[in-house]
């Protein structure tokens, strides 16, 4: 189960990759990057994925008492909802700037944009 | 062609690489020492039954800091990127088609609705699975609802600033709180943890996820506003 999670993480990511750098358009590439992000996550939640146990939440269920032995690994959960929040602000961002560099240029097609090349 | 080619290479390279990790990979059967000690710890120490939140909001509470720090910083530099001329603002706009019965409406009902989830769900972080950024978000979302259903609405971003730097300063206030009353930075201590598994339990957790949910909505309302607000009308 772990395993076809993480798989399908690491598909993700590659998935994501492929499409930022064979795409043209910015908003194209934009989605890309937001695919790979989605498929980073999986990957570190899939790790932290023990057989058998369940959720790090408290309750009847699991009793403070056998906690060690009964749930999952908190610590990736723990990251992983830190890097989605951070993964909105990243995608936020880049949407900015892709409308300012759009004012600008009247395209978004990347090889429009050319001040950075060398 | 060469530069499909070249690609087809680099993600065959970074794939095998991914391979590599997945056949070599094997699960853990216990917990390793720091979440172990996370989960055999959190319920006597802090009282909290979500061992995340616990972990987010008062173990690793200065990262969660930084974090929404880094949030804010992102709703700031839209904000300014996207920062329209005073001439550009007055022009004059084109007339929206009406948005319809089914969405003013659903609006009008749903918007009560999602608010109160949202605060439900960051008031509730310490006992099920949610907390601030999320119960934030979905505050966002009602936000969202809003401007979906009439484009051309303008919030006043006086309002959005000044709950989120009170939520932020009553953060850090709330964390010096617990250098003086407690053990350190972002102690949850300085109130009695209650008994455990009840709303008012854990210590500062809820009142910190709370801070951080409507700081975290009135970033991510900073950001959809910011962004409506380049539509040409």
């Amino acid at each position: 189960m772990a395993l076809i999670a993480m798989i399908t993480g690491f598909l993700l990511i590659l998935i994501g990759l492929y499409g930022a750098l064979s795409n043209r358009n910015i908003l194209r590439m934009i989605v890309a990057f937001s695919v790979a992000n989605t498929g980073v996550n999986m990957v570190l939640v899939a790790v932290g994925y023990m057989k058998g146990r369940t959720a790090p939440i408290l309750d009847e269920a699991v009793p403070a008492a056998e906690a060690a032995s009964r749930i999952i690994d908190p610590v990736p959960q723990a990251l992983v909802l830190t890097a989605i929040v951070i993964g909105v602000g990243v995608t936020a961002l880049m949407l900015a700037y892709a409308y300012k560099l759009y004012e600008k240029k009247g395209s978004l097609d990347i090889s429009e944009h050319t001040e950075l090349k060398w | 062609m060469i530069k499909r080619l070249t690609l087809l290479l680099l993600l065959a390279g970074i794939g095998s690489l991914f391979a590599g990790l997945v056949l070599t990979y094997v699960p853990d059967e216990t917990l390793n020492l720091t979440a172990s000690y996370y989960a055999e710890r959190t319920a006597e120490d802090l009282g909290a039954a979500n061992i995340v939140t616990a972990i987010i909001v008062t173990y690793r509470g200065l990262d969660t800091l930084g974090e929404v720090t880094v949030l804010f910083l992102t709703a700031a530099i839209v904000g300014l990127v996207l920062a329209r001329g005073k001439e550009t603002a007055g022009k004059p706009q084109r007339q929206l088609p009406p948005p319809g019965e089914l969405l003013t409406t659903g609006t009008r009902l749903l918007l009560p609705l999602i608010l109160l989830f949202g605060a439900y769900v960051f008031s509730h972080g310490h006992l099920t699975p949610g907390g601030g950024f999320q119960g934030g978000a979905i505050l966002a979302s009602a936000m969202l609802l809003l401007l979906l259903s009439n484009p051309a609405r303008r919030f006043s971003h006086r309002l959005i600033t000044l709950v989120e730097s009170t939520a932020g300063i009553s953060f850090v206030f709330i964390g010096i709180l617990g250098i003086l009353l407690a053990g350190g930075f972002l102690d949850n201590r300085i109130l009695p943890t209650g008994t455990f598994g009840e709303l008012f339990s854990a210590g500062a957790i809820p009142l910190i996820y709370t801070l951080v949910g409507l700081k975290v909505g009135a970033e991510f309302s900073s950001m959809l506003v910011s962004l409506s607000e380049t539509e040409e009308l």
